[in-house]
Order: structure tokens, then C-alpha cells, then sequence
């Protein structure tokens, strides 16, 4: 397994003004083959997020990003913003949590496509469209040809993330980083995204770094996961090897939380330990 | 039964209005709001009258007759032109309104115009990028809000020549702050949203960011500044030219001529109130359309453009 991204010791911390940094991630290394999901999987405050900022270049100051993000072998910390530019899309694409906000509302989405298309891969605008069209069929949206020149809030928020999703394969890039995309959809809607995504990647064999909450979801997609804790990863592996035999004592009770996994709403565990104590609390508790 | 068929055709109806674009359907929802239909009205009737008009009137706007001074408004005794009355020095009221429109319009429009155009881009800028030019232009902009702009505009003025040119220029400067700061203030806000950090996700340049995700954003509000600006900016001018060192004499707007008219204001209302009536207009249209525009382009609330009746009608 030829590594496509591999990350080694990165840390990121945030300036405050009170003198002591806040340090959002806290040496994480892990690597994603090609044609690999790997779920990150965490609660919320565990830096998940900032850790798949940081591989696409976008923690901006006062963040400060340390240690070493390889894409097919090229470095990214610290890397120029062209260059970083010449990764973002093509290398690697992104989807959002919050579809209604990931569009720009002034433009259809037919524009937005279209844009992206011819300024990133050089099509002409008929060429553009018509791919466009295309992508718009292939992300479920019906009827592609009469919703192309609609706006984003003409659209459902299932619909909307589909688009999104259109948005970032459009540009087929090698690994796509979808940052909770089924987090504000409901079930039904999340169970269609999913779908769409593991067909995505059949089709191009793209790999996927999926950030979730969800036990299930992460289940459903990943073939790899590694559970984040306050800014470290605390459990890494395959994914049925983790949900069977779970090492770390938060990963146990990350499981034994979720409720597909007991009958009875009483025997469910509530994961003990915040991401807003401090964290000689947190290793008191027994992480 | 019924409410089915309602619902399914109010469904197709955003459809029939969304396939009428652009400024076809601006038009159409212009004819329907009385307001911004007056207004416009207004302005263009302004305009047309500023263009076409002044090089005819200009000398029998200019001789002066004693005779008829202060002459009383609503008689038709000494021809049509005098039907507002006529000033202090006998000049007919219309007459000097008409000229007066052509300068006072090519200051505010101008004045107004460049300062919108440098306070965006700076502020676009600005607040974009942040750091330490975000820092020098702001204090440079807050230097120039302490200045009061009467006493920058008396100063250059006295150093330069009283002149049309001149004037745009002095309160176009004195105006761009308040263009800067609110660009800036929304591109700051706007840069944190997401779909500017997916635009950069995918691989999108800053200046392209600032074309395509801030500068859309942000115009309307620039735009709906700038026609509130006018009004302002017009009695800005009046200002300078009521302290003589606005335009001069044989050049005429309509702060002039309300300055004019300032002495008589007990006995001759009209020399007054006329100019100011029209200054009050055009600041009301301006305002009314502006305000009427930047709703009316905002997809979001275009439904309310979309009139009761014809949606009951098409529902049927």
C-alpha cells in the first residue's frame, strides 16, 4: 500500500491573547492509501476538523501549523499558497458541514460549477456546462438541465450537499476530505450522501478522509479509522478491528455510547470526560 | 383535492418567473412597485432635463431684469419661464432650476461615483487581506473622518481654484471613508464564511476570491451607500457654494440658489423653497430606489416582488 497522504507529528495551536496558546491538535500522524476511507472519528473539540484544515493549507493565522503533511510525496507545511493552490481541487478536494454556506448565494450553482471547471481545468464554457450537466446527474440531481440555473437556496439541504459534492469530484482530485458532510441531514438523506460517496470513489478510486462524529457512519464508509481525543489520536486501525476490540479506554467508551449498540437506553454509557476541561482532568479520568 | 392542485402549481410558479431573466425581470417588477416606479421616474426625467435643456436656457437663464425682482411664482404675465418666479437679482426661477440641475447633478453623480469606486476597492482590500496595510489605511481613513471635511474643503479650495472639477474632487476625498468602512466591515465578515474557504479549497486565487465571492456581496450594500450618499453630497456642495467657495458665479446649482434665496426667506419664500424642494426630492427618489434595488436583486427576497393577485390567478 503506497501511501497518497501521510501526515507525521502535526500540531496546530492557535495564538491567544492571554499569552498561552491553544493547542488544537497535538502531534497526530497517520497516513491514507490510495483508494483508502479513512474515518476520523471524535467528539466535538477533538481537533478532527482543524486536522483536515491543515492538510489543505486553510488554518490561517493565528493558527500556526507544525510538523510534516506529504501528498504524493510533496510536502505541504509550510508550503507556498501557489503551490498550495496547485494541490487544493486538483490534489485534493473538500466538502463542508454547512452546505448552505459552502455556495455562494449570488451565483447559480451552474455558475459555480462552471467556474471551477474552466478555471481549474481549462474547459471552454459549452465544454464546461455540459460537464457540469453531467456532474449534476451524477451527484442524483434531477433534472439537471432545468436546475442548473438555480440558486443554492432554491435547493434542499440534501440536494445542496450533492452539489457540493459535484463541486469538489468535479475537479477529480486524488483524496477528498469530506469534513462531517452528513452531519445536518437527516438520516434517509445522510444514508443517500453515503451512498453517492462510496460510488464516487468506486468510479475515479480516489481516496477519502471522512470526519465524523457518527460510530455508524464512520462504520458504513471507512475501511480505516483513527479516533482523535483532545488534539491526539488515541486509537488507530482497521475499522472492524477497532469497533471489535477497542484498546483505548475512550474508544471503549465512545462505543459503548452509541446506541445501536444496546437494547435498552439505560445500559447506554455516557463518555466521561469533556474537551473543555483541562487536561490533567481529562488523564485523571483515564485517558 | 383542491389543496392538491393549488400546491402543485404554486410549485411550478417560481419556475415561470425564474426563466424571466435578468433585467427583463427587473423591469417587470419595477412596473409594479408605485415608489421606486416614481422615483426612477423622477431621475430619469432629472437626467433627461440635465442633458438636454441647459445650452437653450443658459443666457435667458442669466439676465438679470430688476424689474421683475422677487417676482411672485403661478403668473404666466412675463411668459412661461417666470411661472416659478424669479430670484433677487430678477433671474427667472425655472430657468436658473434647469442649469442648476446639469452642475448639481454632475457633482453629486461624479463626486459620489469616484468615492465609491476607491472606498470599495480599498475596503475589498483591506478588509480582506488584513495585517498591516488593513492597519495604515484605516488610520489614514480615521484621519480623514477627524479632519472635518468643511475645513479640508475650505482649505483646498482657497489653494486650487474654485471649479466644478476641483469641487467633485474635494468631496469625493472627504467621502471615501464612509465607503471604506463599510466594505471593509463586510468583507471582514464575509471572509470567515465558508464558501469563501471552499472557493479557496478549490484551489481559487485571492484576487479571484475578491472578484467572484466578496465583491457581489458587498456592492449592493455599496450601491444603496452610494444613492444615500447623493443626497448628502448635494448639500455638501450647497454648503460650499452658500460659503463662496463652491462654484462661482456665472455657475449655478441648486444649493446656490437655496443660498441665494437664504436673505429673502420672509418675504419671498419662493426663491427658497423651490430649489430646496427639488433637493428633497431627488434625495427622496434616490433613496427610495436604492433601497427598492437592493431588495429587488436579492433572489432571496424577490418573492415579495412577485405580486398577491397574480399568484392567487395563476393558482387557480
Amino acid at each position: 500500500m503506497t501511501a497518497l497522504l501521510k501526515v507525521d507529528d502535526l500540531r496546530v495551536e492557535f495564538l491567544t491573547d492571554t499569552g498561552s496558546p491553544a493547542r488544537a491538535v497535538r502531534g497526530v500522524d497517520f497516513e491514507v492509501g490510495e483508494g483508502r476511507t479513512l474515518a476520523i472519528l471524535g467528539e466535538s473539540g477533538s481537533g478532527k476538523s482543524v486536522t483536515s484544515k491543515a492538510i489543505l493549507g486553510l488554518v490561517d493565522f493565528p493558527g500556526i501549523v507544525s510538523g510534516s503533511i506529504r501528498f504524493e510525496g510533496r510536502e505541504l507545511v509550510g508550503a507556498r499558497e501557489s503551490e498550495l493552490r496547485g494541490v487544493r481541487g486538483t490534489g485534493i478536494g473538500m466538502v463542508f458541514q454547512d452546505s448552505l454556506d459552502s455556495l455562494n448565494p449570488v451565483y447559480t450553482v451552474g455558475a459555480q460549477l462552471i467556474e471551477a471547471l474552466r478555471v481549474r481545468m481549462g474547459l471552454g464554457h459549452s465544454a464546461a456546462r455540459a460537464r457540469a450537466l453531467e456532474l449534476m446527474a451524477e451527484v442524483g440531481i434531477v433534472d439537471p438541465e432545468r436546475r442548473i440555473d438555480n440558486y443554492p437556496h432554491q435547493f434542499s439541504g440534501g440536494m445542496r450537499q450533492r452539489i457540493c459534492i459535484a463541486l469538489a469530484v468535479a475537479l477529480k482530485p486524488r483524496l477528498l476530505i469530506a469534513d462531517e458532510p452528513t452531519t445536518a441531514l437527516d438520516v434517509t438523506v445522510q444514508a443517500g450522501i453515503l451512498r453517492l460517496l462510496r460510488r464516487l470513489q468506486d468510479e475515479t478510486g480516489m481516496a477519502m478522509i471522512f470526519v465524523t462524529h457518527d460510530l455508524a457512519v464512520a462504520g458504513q464508509i471507512a475501511s480505516d479509522v483513527i479516533v482523535m481525543y483532545e488534539g491526539e489520536v488515541v486509537e488507530r486501525g482497521v475499522i472492524e478491528e477497532v469497533f471489535e476490540r477497542p484498546s483505548h479506554a475512550y474508544t471503549r467508551g465512545l462505543l459503548a455510547a452509541h446506541p445501536g449498540a444496546v437494547t435498552d437506553w439505560r445500559d447506554l454509557r455516557p463518555v466521561a470526560g469533556d474537551p473543555m476541561l483541562s487536561r490533567e482532568e481529562a488523564i485523571a479520568d483515564g485517558f | 383535492m383542491a389543496i392538491d392542485s393549488k400546491g402543485a402549481r404554486a410549485v411550478l410558479l417560481p419556475d415561470a418567473t425564474v426563466s424571466r431573466t435578468g433585467a427583463r425581470l427587473t423591469l417587470h417588477r419595477l412596473l409594479h412597485s408605485p415608489s421606486a416606479l416614481i422615483s426612477s421616474g423622477w431621475l430619469t426625467l432629472l437626467v433627461l432635463v440635465a442633458v438636454i435643456l441647459p445650452p437653450l436656457v443658459e443666457t435667458a437663464a442669466n439676465r438679470q431684469d430688476l424689474s421683475l425682482r422677487l417676482l411672485p411664482p403661478f403668473s404666466l404675465d412675463n411668459g412661461p419661464m417666470f411661472i416659478l418666479g424669479a430670484d433677487g437679482l430678477g433671474r427667472p426661477e425655472l430657468l436658473q432650476l434647469i442649469v442648476g440641475t446639469r452642475t448639481s447633478l454632475l457633482v453629486a453623480a461624479s463626486a459620489v461615483a469616484i468615492a465609491a469606486v476607491i472606498g470599495f476597492a480599498i475596503g475589498l482590500i483591506s478588509g480582506y487581506f488584513g495585517g498591516w496595510v488593513d492597519e495604515v489605511l484605516m488610520r489614514i481613513a480615521d484621519i480623514m473622518h477627524t479632519i472635518p471635511s468643511l475645513l479640508l474643503a475650505l482649505a483646498v479650495l482657497y489653494v486650487l481654484q474654485p471649479s466644478i472639477a476641483n469641487l467633485i474632487i474635494v468631496l469625493a476625498i472627504t467621502r471615501i471613508p464612509v465607503y471604506l468602512r463599510v466594505a471593509r466591515a463586510q468583507a471582514l465578515e464575509l471572509r470567515e464564511r465558508v464558501f469563501v474557504e471552499s472557493s479557496r479549497a478549490v484551489g481559487a486565487g485571492d484576487w479571484r476570491i475578491l472578484r467572484t465571492d466578496l465583491a457581489p456581496m458587498v456592492l449592493p450594500t455599496i450601491r444603496t451607500v452610494a444613492m444615500l450618499e447623493v443626497a448628502s453630497v448635494l448639500l455638501a456642495a450647497a454648503g460650499l457654494s452658500f460659503l463662496g467657495i463652491g462654484l462661482q458665479r456665472p455657475d449655478v446649482d441648486w444649493g446656490m440658489m437655496v443660498a441665494d434665496g437664504r436673505p429673502y426667506l420672509a418675504t419671498a419664500w419662493w426663491v427658497t423653497v423651490f430649489p430646496g424642494l427639488v433637493i428633497v426630492l431627488t434625495a427622496l427618489a434616490a433613496n427610495l430606489l436604492s433601497n427598492w434595488l437592493r431588495a429587488a436583486e436579492d433572489p432571496s427576497q424577490a418573492a415579495r416582488f412577485i405580486r398577491r393577485p397574480r399568484m392567487r390567478k395563476a393558482a387557480r
